[in-house]
């Protein structure tokens, strides 16, 4: 009976413990909007170290990408999670557009099938997310149907979403449309590529998750 | 030359949703604009996302996607129930998507009041 008892505690307790070990923390958003210069951001900032590369041209980012045990202290506060960086969704994908930018038809038609495949597997990973951070190019139109998308399946799956309006440091850069977009969510300007104003991101990945 | 396709909602309420996703796919691979009355649920939207992906290849390129919704700012607390109730039931056939080939679509741009379809050949049309 003892032993019962001690087996179902343990369960228990490790149950709570991989819960908490495995909160996942994604980066959604389209292509090239800075999820993964974001994503080095993060690591650099807290483990020393990057996550992935980054590009100009788009679909850089063809496979998912985690990062275990990310600890981030604000204020006395700390959060843990797994953070999971995702390849960019679009709803087209055309090679032709990278042999443009430079790369040999092969190249760029085997780049085309990995982002495809890319898509498909950052939608399917929706479902596991906790908390999801949309990052959106703040210089581009806020309000294309791809964001749209995204956000209302992390609605429906009763996710919590935090949108970050990344490039901010560009002077084409819009906060208060991407802001004007999303008026139920906060919005939050940030560049993740020279770090300005990730205090506040930090501060707002805290409010999502409480 | 461009060609329209209207889908009417009573076209696809009886379908699933793979069936339903699979039907427009179809019709957008033959390289005609879908004007579906209504729109997808939220998760048919990204299936069709997911799935347009997986037909991807050297001759389909993808899909633009758009839809628009009737501003539902404006609506009293009632209607909008109403209209919520009404969705859940019969499935949303308010508002419009369109859903148009890569190939031929550059890009759909919105407002409220209209849309703004850019063809490949840089001429402008309008729903």
């Amino acid at each position: 009976m003892i032993s019962i008892l001690k087996n179902l505690v343990n369960r228990f307790l490790s149950s709570l413990f991989k819960k908490k070990k495995d909160f996942k923390l994604g980066l959604y958003g389209p292509p090239n909007g800075g999820k993964t210069t974001l994503a080095n951001r993060i690591c650099k900032d807290w483990l020393g170290e990057d996550m992935g590369t980054v590009s100009n041209i788009a679909h850089e980012t063809r496979e998912i990408q985690i990062k275990e045990q990310i600890c981030i202290k604000s204020k006395g506060k700390e959060l843990t999670f797994n953070l999971v960086d995702t390849p960019g969704i679009a709803t087209k994908i055309d090679y032709e557009e990278f042999i443009r930018a430079g790369m040999k038809e092969k190249q760029a038609k085997q780049r085309a099938k990995e982002a495809t495949k890319g898509v498909i597997d950052s939608i399917k990973w929706l479902d596991d997310m906790d908390a999801v951070v949309i990052v959106l190019d703040a210089t581009k139109d806020p309000y294309t149907q791809v964001n749209i998308t995204i956000v209302g399946n992390l609605q429906a799956r009763n996710i919590p979403v935090l949108i970050v309006g990344n490039k901010a440091d560009l002077k084409k850069a819009d906060i208060k449309k991407v802001q004007a977009a999303y008026p139920q969510y906060n919005v939050i300007g940030i560049s993740a590529k020279y770090g300005d104003n990730v205090e506040q991101f930090y501060e707002g990945l805290f409010a999502i998750v409480k | 030359m461009v060609t329209l396709r209207f889908v009417p909602y009573s076209e696809i309420e009886e379908l699933g949703s793979a069936r339903r996703v699979k039907k427009l796919i179809d019709i957008v691979k033959e390289n005609k604009i879908v004007l579906l009355q209504g729109r997808l649920k939220k998760e048919e939207e990204a299936d069709l996302i997911a799935i347009t992906m997986e037909e991807v290849g050297e001759r389909f390129k993808g899909i633009e996607l758009a839809v628009i919704n009737p501003e539902d700012k404006n609506m009293s607390g009632l209607r909008k129930v109403r209209n919520n109730f009404f969705g859940f039931l019969l499935g949303d056939r308010q508002g419009l998507t369109i859903i148009g080939p890569a190939s031929i679509v550059k890009e759909i741009k919105k407002d409220p009041n209209k849309i703004e379809l850019f063809t490949k050949e840089a001429k402008k049309k309008r729903a």
